[in-house]
């Protein structure tokens, strides 16, 4: 890739107030090279995207930030301090949702903290609260199978927020959700991340959609996996939604990334 | 169904059956046959005698503590085959022979390993049902996906409020539809091993109706015995479509 002054410019600043670090991650699935050695830093509240041909390991590496997956060799950080597992630090929203189709919305949200063994007035207050911030106020009461694709990865947002985790990964959210929806989530997606100042990790196969989320997008090479290029798109998110998709500078960001990404696709 | 018209009830198709049994046994074509009428005026008084309320306590005490056994063991094995591949791999072959075997063959080898009492039956009670449940209970688990396990997991689930709030719940429709087909498999235990072994309860008084050729009381019986036995799946099967109705997304 051609442009080593932007990604040395990148790491240097990243250095400095990295949430979480990845250190020479290696992945094989017995013969199956999955990752090889990627190195990477993710700034402190900012949101990172990890993109890449679909077999890129992209969403493996996701999940050995999560602590779901055990790297074949390497080493995550989070705040410093080396993971072996999953924590409180870090939670998950998932493809396909994970919701538990026998429990209501509330439940459903309030999960990672009955889990901490919270009480249920208290986990009960803060749900709603997050029930509200992602839209879905006058739901509580309804079950997963009542609401559509995009109402349901609400509630797995909810519930991510819900815990309070320092880090959220983010696992191809919208993919399973309908165009229209998906874009009206996009853009609540943003303000959350600007509402909640946390940090973001975000993996997607759609160029667009990192372009238009992401203050920093990873581009992973196809299998076996490596970092092959760091872009920061230069948008500026104050317009608004509509003028963000037609800027000059999200344009130019998606058709480099095309041509990045092209000899990768048959 | 209609018929020129009308709605037929669902139970429509039993009153017909009735009314040809009542016939049948009103011609007294074959003395096996006794009006239907006749039966259940046996029934009821059969049920109020002494015999039949202790036999029919017998049975019941029998048949309680064989399910419950066979539901405990059927349902945990069912979760470690599920989960383990190692504990499948060990037990696999095994339970997949007994759940097909003609098990009333072996009922005589268990007489002389646990005795003619009560023993005996509550362990038919339990092989009859167990094996269905193990093996309803490992698909429900080998069902439950892999995101609500992450999800858990990356959420701070102990090990136990993994299985425990998740893992048993999602497979709960699966794990009753085994126990409904193992309660109908351990009233033919608790049956078989009374008759075949013990003389005890209700296969004390089959054998005794049987013997004497009592038509009216054998078959008060097993109407009563059928009855049990529809009545216990039905009830299963109402509990099921609540959950399945729940676990409609999966």
């Amino acid at each position: 890739m051609s442009i080593p002054a932007a990604v040395a410019h990148v790491e240097q600043s990243a250095t400095t107030d990295a949430v979480v670090e990845v250190r020479g991650i290696c992945k094989k699935y017995g013969e199956v090279e999955a990752l090889r050695n990627i190195d990477l830093d993710f700034p402190r509240g900012k949101l990172t995207t990890l993109l890449g041909p679909s077999g890129c390991g992209k969403t493996t590496l996701l999940k050995i930030i999560a602590g779901l997956i055990e790297p074949t060799s390497g080493e995550v950080r989070v705040s410093g301090r080396p993971v072996s597992g999953p924590g409180p630090e870090r939670a998950f929203v998932f493809q396909d949702f994970a919701l538990m189709p026998w429990a209501t919305v509330m439940r459903n949200v309030a999960f990672g903290l009955e889990l901490k063994g919270m009480g249920k007035a208290e986990r009960q207050a803060i749900a709603s609260k997050y029930i509200a911030e992602v839209g879905l106020s006058g739901f509580e009461d309804k079950y997963p199978h009542e609401l559509s694709g995009g109402m349901r990865q609400r509630v797995g947002l909810a519930r991510a927020f819900a815990v309070n985790a320092e880090v959220l990964l983010l696992d191809e959210p919208f993919s399973a959700v309908d165009e229209q929806n998906r874009r009206k989530f996009q853009e609540d997606l943003l303000r959350l991340v600007e509402k909640e100042r946390k940090t973001f990790i975000f993996v997607t196969h759609s160029i667009e959609e990192a372009v238009y989320v992401s203050d920093r997008i990873v581009l992973l090479s196809r299998r076996p996996g490596r970092v092959s290029q760091i872009i920061e798109p230069k948008i500026d998110r104050t317009a608004s939604p509509d003028a963000i998709r037609r800027d000059q500078g999200y344009l130019d960001t998606v058709e480099e990334i095309w041509q990045g990404l092209k000899h990768y696709v048959d | 169904m209609t018929i020129y018209g009308y709605r037929v009830p669902m139970m429509a198709s039993l009153i017909v059956w009735c009314l040809i049994w009542e016939l049948v046994g009103q011609s007294g074509v074959m003395f096996l046959i006794p009006p239907l009428s006749s039966i259940l005026a046996s029934a009821v008084t059969m049920v109020q005698t002494q015999t039949w309320q202790a036999a029919a306590l017998i049975t019941l005490h029998s048949f309680v503590i064989g399910m419950a056994l066979a539901i405990l063991v059927g349902v945990t094995l069912g979760v470690l085959m599920g989960r383990f591949k190692a504990v499948d791999d060990l037990f696999g072959i095994w339970v997949n022979i007994f759940v097909s075997a003609p098990l009333s063959a072996l009922v005589p080898v268990l007489m002389i390993l646990f005795g003619m009492g009560e023993t005996t039956v509550i362990v038919t009670v339990f092989l009859f049902a167990v094996w269905i449940i193990v093996l309803d209970t490992r698909a429900g688990i080998r069902h439950v996906p892999t995101s609500l396990i992450e999800m858990g997991r990356s959420y701070g689930a102990s090990p136990f409020a993994l299985y425990s709030k998740i893992v048993l719940l999602a497979a709960l429709p699966e794990i009753l539809a085994g126990i409904r087909l193992g309660l109908v498999r351990g009233v033919k235990g608790v049956v078989i091993g009374q008759l075949l072994v013990s003389i005890i309860g209700y296969g004390e008084l089959f054998e005794l109706y049987s013997r004497s050729f009592d038509m009216e009381n054998f078959w008060a019986l097993t109407i009563i015995l059928f009855a049990a036995a529809m009545l216990m799946s039905a009830a299963i099967e109402h509990i099921e479509k609540k959950v399945e109705y729940y676990a409609g997304v999966r």
